[in-house]
């Protein structure tokens, strides 16, 4: 599996008074297994960049290419797509509707046509794997806590066998452990079943724990696109764009300003215990 | 002149007044609410907010933290009458919440803002969105203006006064969602995680704001958040569980105990953690450090310098 990003352009309200430009001549290559850091401020283009990974959205140039193909192509199955490049938005839970929690993650591959003995095996596989427990099976989803919640609606999406999980802000409104649960579980997905993950977030400490690669994205524009280490040495940069960097790298850059020989280049807890007990006198 | 008071009344009348003047007041609050099945067959009843007493004095910044579902936003809504008590009593400014009598002065005293910034914003300008509430509660026109513009330089918003609401990012629309409840001259504001949907410039608008009123303006404070970091300045944290006020005290007594913190699904701040770590290490540092600063001051006596 291999996304291809080439040349996007898009813009809302084309030709009118209010036209602004969303992405701006954006190119992307993103490979299987790789686990992505979506970073932006808020209207800095990121979920128009993502609603065209599955071609919600069609862009007014450029193209998107999953397996080599054209997914804008006139012919091009774009259903297909949509199973294949699994979107959980922002706020999952609101679009919860079934009567159990079963029913709800057998919805998608029975939508897309899957016979429904494979469907409830799909839906089965995609509860476990999203770390739903078995006694939540049979509630009523609206019954669950808000974590809970969050975790039926991205087995909804698994249920499809995604091959690219975009996780729109999987952890906004939830509580630090609520959010160390789920991006856990995200990497697990990444490590046992090597699917690609598009993290989209707003909390630097997250993007720097737990992704490979980070993509900064501003007014449209790929700004960086790069390892979390090296994205954060920019911070400065990042801060003109609304961004910040770990509270760890400021630590460690007011450091060295403080006159002490240490290595900026951290974005981690472990990583700057490792640097500071290296250097005790 | 020779008044004829004894010591310990001096105390009793101090200690009256002390009372007197605390602007939210809560004493063994506690709300229940009954579940029901389809059917509408009681299922049971939970109790959100267990046996809570608060008493917050005038221009306090107080936090609220506490996992989801342990009863922040439950006992949030009881401070300005959006619910009731079921048990015990909360008193705004000395107002009684559940008598009718009170509903707009304690709505007055107390203003709320919610996490979602789209929810909160009606007027098609904000200067208009602003001047809706003095408006509504009769303020002359003359006076609403002066309320509009103090409430917008408050915030930093006034250079936006002229614009539509949905052309402001998500920071700058909570921003003007403080300025609305601030017009209408509360004593104490009530933010129920104003930060949660936004970017973390956004955050940092926000919590800027918030602070500034809080010391420039002395107006009382009640916030609710997830983020560790945005609780470091208050004066007093509260950490609920199950309804219940489980730790309180300064943000450096709260996250000294980094164990028990994460047993209650919370966090501590990063500098926080790291600095635990290393003390764990064996590094002397002391408990609940929580500003890079601090942290910085510290390990100046511990690691070595660069040589010159």
């Amino acid at each position: 599996m291999k996304l291809i990003v080439d040349h996007l352009t898009y813009e809302y309200n084309k030709d009118t008074t209010l036209a602004v430009k969303a992405l701006d001549d954006v190119s992307l290559v993103i490979g299987q297994g790789e686990m992505i850091g979506l970073i932006g401020h808020t209207g800095s283009g990121k979920s128009t960049l993502v609603q065209h990974l599955n071609a919600l959205l069609t862009p007014d140039s450029g193209t998107v290419y999953f397996d080599g193909e054209d997914v804008f192509e006139k012919d091009y199955d774009r259903k297909k797509l949509r199973g294949k490049v699994g979107l959980v938005f922002q706020y999952p839970e609101h679009q919860l509707f079934e009567e159990t929690v079963f029913q709800e993650v057998c919805y998608g591959p029975k939508n897309m046509g899957v016979s429904r003995k494979q469907s409830e095996l799909s839906a089965y596989a995609a509860l476990k794997q999203a770390g739903v427990p078995d006694e939540c099976f049979y509630q009523s989803p609206f019954d669950l806590s808000g974590g809970q919640k969050r975790r039926v609606a991205i087995a909804s999406v698994l249920a499809m066998k995604p091959e690219i999980l975009v996780l729109d802000e999987p952890t906004a409104g939830l509580d630090p452990k609520g959010r160390y649960e789920i991006l856990t579980q995200i990497r697990k997905l990444k490590e046992e079943n090597n699917v690609t993950v598009i993290l989209v977030s707003h909390s630097m400490e997250d993007v720097a724990e737990y992704v490979d690669r980070i993509v900064v994205i501003d007014h449209g524009k790929i700004r960086y696109d790069d390892k979390p280490r090296q994205v954060f040495a920019h911070y400065r940069e990042l801060e003109v764009m609304g961004l910040a960097a770990p509270q760890v790298t400021y630590l460690m850059h007011e450091l060295k300003e403080h006159g002490f020989d240490v290595d900026t280049n951290v974005t981690t807890i472990e990583e700057a215990k490792e640097v500071l007990l290296g250097k005790r006198m | 002149m020779k008044l004829d008071v004894s010591t310990k009344e001096i105390v009793q009348i101090r200690k009256e007044t002390v009372l007197v003047m605390g602007i939210i007041r809560a004493s063994k609050l506690a709300f229940e609410y009954i579940r029901r099945d389809e059917e509408g067959n009681v299922e049971g009843i939970t109790r959100a907010v267990d046996d809570v007493d608060l008493d917050v004095q005038q221009g306090e910044f107080i936090a609220i933290l506490g996992h989801n579902g342990s009863g922040k936003s439950t006992l949030a809504k009881h401070l300005n009458a959006i619910l009731y008590p079921t048990e015990g009593t909360v008193l705004i400014d000395g107002k009684d919440t559940t008598e009718e009598k009170y509903l707009w002065d304690i709505r007055q005293t107390a203003g709320m803002v919610f996490q979602n910034p789209d929810n909160q914003i009606i007027g098609q300008i904000v200067e208009e969105d602003v001047g809706f509430g003095p408006e509504n509660l009769g303020v002359p026109t003359k006076e609403i203006w002066e309320r509009v513009e103090e409430s917008l330089k408050a915030v930093g918003m006034y250079e936006y006064r002229k614009y539509s609401p949905n052309k402001l990012s998500g920071g700058q629309k909570q921003r003007v969602s403080i300025a609305s409840v601030i017009a209408m001259h509360p004593k104490c504001i009530i933010l129920d995680e104003p930060t949660a949907m936004l970017d973390p410039s956004g955050r940092k608008e926000v919590i800027r704001a918030v602070r500034a009123l809080n010391n420039v303006e002395k107006m009382t404070v009640i916030l609710i958040t997830h983020y560790m970091e945005e609780v470091i300045h208050a004066d007093k944290v509260l950490v609920m569980d199950q309804g219940k006020v489980v730790m309180q005290g300064t943000p450096r007594e709260i996250f000294s105990n980094v164990e028990r913190l994460r047993e209650l699904r919370l966090d501590v701040p990063q500098i926080t953690l790291l600095a635990h770590e290393l003390k764990k290490a064996g590094m002397p540092l002391s408990s609940g450090i929580l500003t890079r600063e601090e942290l910085v001051r510290e390990l100046e006596h511990i690691l070595p310098k660069k040589a010159q």
